[in-house]
């Protein structure tokens, strides 16, 4: 083949054309992976929002749209400022205030377990820790990171909740039963330690030695050098973490409804049973309300809650995470 | 420094007594595992005045530096042999706290390193950490290390900035500030300037010589021009962290005893 023909060189013709289509299609391919997660993201929305419509006006958005003819059963300001949660009883009552509560006690009381302990296991095992503890500790946190919840759940119950709580309780002078809120909140509590403590620890970690260095050399001790340098140098992430461990405890499941139970109440009483938002759709989900009714469609009206609750979260972690980025050189 | 008769009296006369030893090596050896980093240092370094560690790359002047305050005791394999006398104390012996004796020994690092804080709070940290808590004071003590530093008409109208907002110059003059706010007898550097631009560089060296007249300031270098320019005493280490000449920086200079030293020096190695 002679060198000017124009088959010859790889710019121009088939074989160039053949890579052009494969890069294509490959890019497709790829996109198409990865749109999954936003077409996902979006239908689940719009589902919530369809159903959670029928829940107040009795027939779904997209029919209402269509032109079918709709009243409203609940109104949205019972839903939004009622006390009293039963779409299931023979008396309904639709406020969503005391799941909602339990949901918030749960996460709060669960916080006030995992950024302590959490936060004091991350400095230890950055800070403190020898090569050897460490080698240990991190798997351990894993395999409690690892455990599924239901196990959690079953841990509450029989051990938490009899050997703890029950004593505690009957100190104060209550009677417990199966279901606590105290005990709920030990739970996820437990089980969102290992969320704060290895996001937290990747955090310091990454703090530039430079920094602990100039530390010591003015006379700081190892604690100081821990509170007063690494950690607001590492603020970001560590708040980070505790927005995680909250959104956690928000969506947390399994574990939450064995542990704090089913009754609907704003109460103060830690060794009073609640229920929380979840704990309300496991129980309408497998229970024998048919589809379509006023009750089961409450299950959407609830998850909706939920999802905003979560997605406020998110919004927040990327405002912190913005916010107190630091800068280092 | 002017001093007042009283301030000279009950500082025993220091500033007055020529070459009163701060520091003193004596058969000082550091490991890091079994690599030896120093052999068997003898040095006596005066108060008051700019001692130069200078030498080629590794050998050991930065481990020298790092074994007076015991920042070596951060490094899990490094182990020191011998003896470090500060004002006749073992520094090494077991019932010396080394958190208290940085206290009395500042750092100055070759990279600037300023905490992710305001200018306010970096210079503050050493106060705060060693126990000052009246802010009166805090004020003070910030203001006069900032103006001794150099900096402050650069940044007191910008107190509240973050430290990293700095110029790299300006960074390394706030670590100074910060390494003598708390008042330290010694201050130590290593190469403190060889991560700045010339401008910034000679300001701080200018610094250093001003910080002379107060504090004890050891600074290792790689600018044979920048020691001999800075600094009273010179000490030569040369490959296998020995010292091989220490003395005053012009003798060395001029006319060192070792050819190894003079042929450092003209540039022939290192």
């Amino acid at each position: 083949m002679s060198t000017d023909s124009p088959n010859d060189s790889a710019i121009t013709g088939d074989v160039a054309r053949a890579d052009r289509i494969r890069n294509r299609h490959a890019r497709r391919l790829l996109f198409t992976c990865a749109s999954v997660t936003v077409i996902t993201t979006v239908a689940i929305f719009a589902v919530l929002i369809d159903n959670a419509f029928s829940y107040f006006y009795g027939v779904t958005l997209h029919d209402a749209i269509l032109g079918v003819t709709f009243e409203q059963q609940v109104s949205f300001s019972e839903f939004l400022t009622g006390t009293r949660w039963a779409p299931d009883h023979a008396r309904p009552a639709h406020g969503v205030l005391p799941i909602v509560y339990g949901t918030l006690a749960i996460t709060v009381g669960a916080a006030f377990v995992s950024i302590p302990i959490g936060t004091a296991t991350a400095i230890y095992l950055s800070e403190y820790a020898s090569p050897a503890v460490r080698s240990k500790l991190k798997p351990t946190l894993e395999v409690l990171a690892g455990i599924p919840t239901i196990v959690y759940g079953f841990f509450a119950i029989s051990f938490i909740t009899p050997l703890f709580i029950s004593p505690l309780g009957n100190l104060f002078g209550h009677h417990v039963g199966r279901y606590n809120m105290l005990a709920g909140c030990i739970v996820v509590g437990i089980m969102t330690i290992p969320m704060v403590s290895s996001i937290s620890e990747d955090a310091m970690s990454s703090v530039p030695d430079e920094l602990r260095n100039g530390a010591y050399a003015l006379g700081a001790t190892k604690f100081d050098v821990s509170t007063k340098v690494v950690l607001p140098a590492s603020i970001s992430g560590v708040f980070a973490s505790y927005i995680l461990a909250v959104s956690r405890a928000i969506g947390e499941t399994m574990a939450v409804t064995l542990a704090a139970g089913f009754q609907a109440q704003i109460t103060g009483n830690p060794f009073d049973e609640i229920m929380t938002m979840t704990a309300y759709m496991v129980s309408m989900a497998r229970g024998e309300s048919a589809v379509g009714t006023v009750e089961y469609q409450s299950l959407f009206a609830v998850g909706l809650v939920l999802f905003v609750m979560t997605l406020t979260m998110n919004l927040l972690n990327d405002w912190i995470k913005r916010r107190y980025r630091e800068e280092y050189q | 420094m002017i001093q007042t008769a009283t301030e000279t009296e009950s500082c025993d006369n220091r500033s007055t007594r020529p070459d009163e030893t701060v520091l003193r090596a004596s058969d000082l050896n550091v490991y890091y595992g079994d690599d030896r980093a120093l052999r068997s240092i003898d040095m006596a370094i005066p108060e008051r005045k700019v001692t130069a560690l200078i030498g080629p790359s590794g050998c050991g002047k930065s481990t020298f530096l790092r074994s007076i305050n015991r920042m070596n005791d951060l490094i899990d394999v490094a182990r020191v042999e011998g003896e470090l006398y500060f004002h006749g104390k073992n520094v090494y012996d077991d019932d010396v706290d080394p958190v208290a004796l940085r206290r009395k020994i500042g750092m100055v690092f070759q990279k600037p390193n300023p905490f992710p804080k305001s200018i306010f709070d970096n210079v503050a940290y050493g106060l705060e950490v060693q126990g000052t808590t009246d802010d009166v004071d805090i004020d003070e003590r910030v203001e006069r290390a900032l103006k001794n530093a150099a900096l402050w008409n650069e940044v007191e109208d910008r107190l509240d900035e973050s430290g990293l907002e700095l110029s790299g110059g300006q960074q390394q003059r706030l670590c100074i500030a910060r390494a003598i706010a708390p008042d330290p007898e010694v201050i130590l550097m290593d190469e403190p300037a060889s991560a700045l631009d010339p401008v910034a560089t000679s300001k701080v060296e200018d610094l250093i010589e001003e910080l002379a007249e107060e504090y004890t300031v050891v600074i290792v270098t790689h600018n044979m021009q920048q020691a001999a320019r800075i600094s009273n005493k010179t000490a030569v280490f040369l490959t296998g962290g020995e010292l091989v000449e220490f003395g005053d920086t012009n003798e060395i200079f001029e006319n060192p005893d070792h050819d190894r030293v003079e042929d450092y020096i003209t540039g022939k190695f290192g």
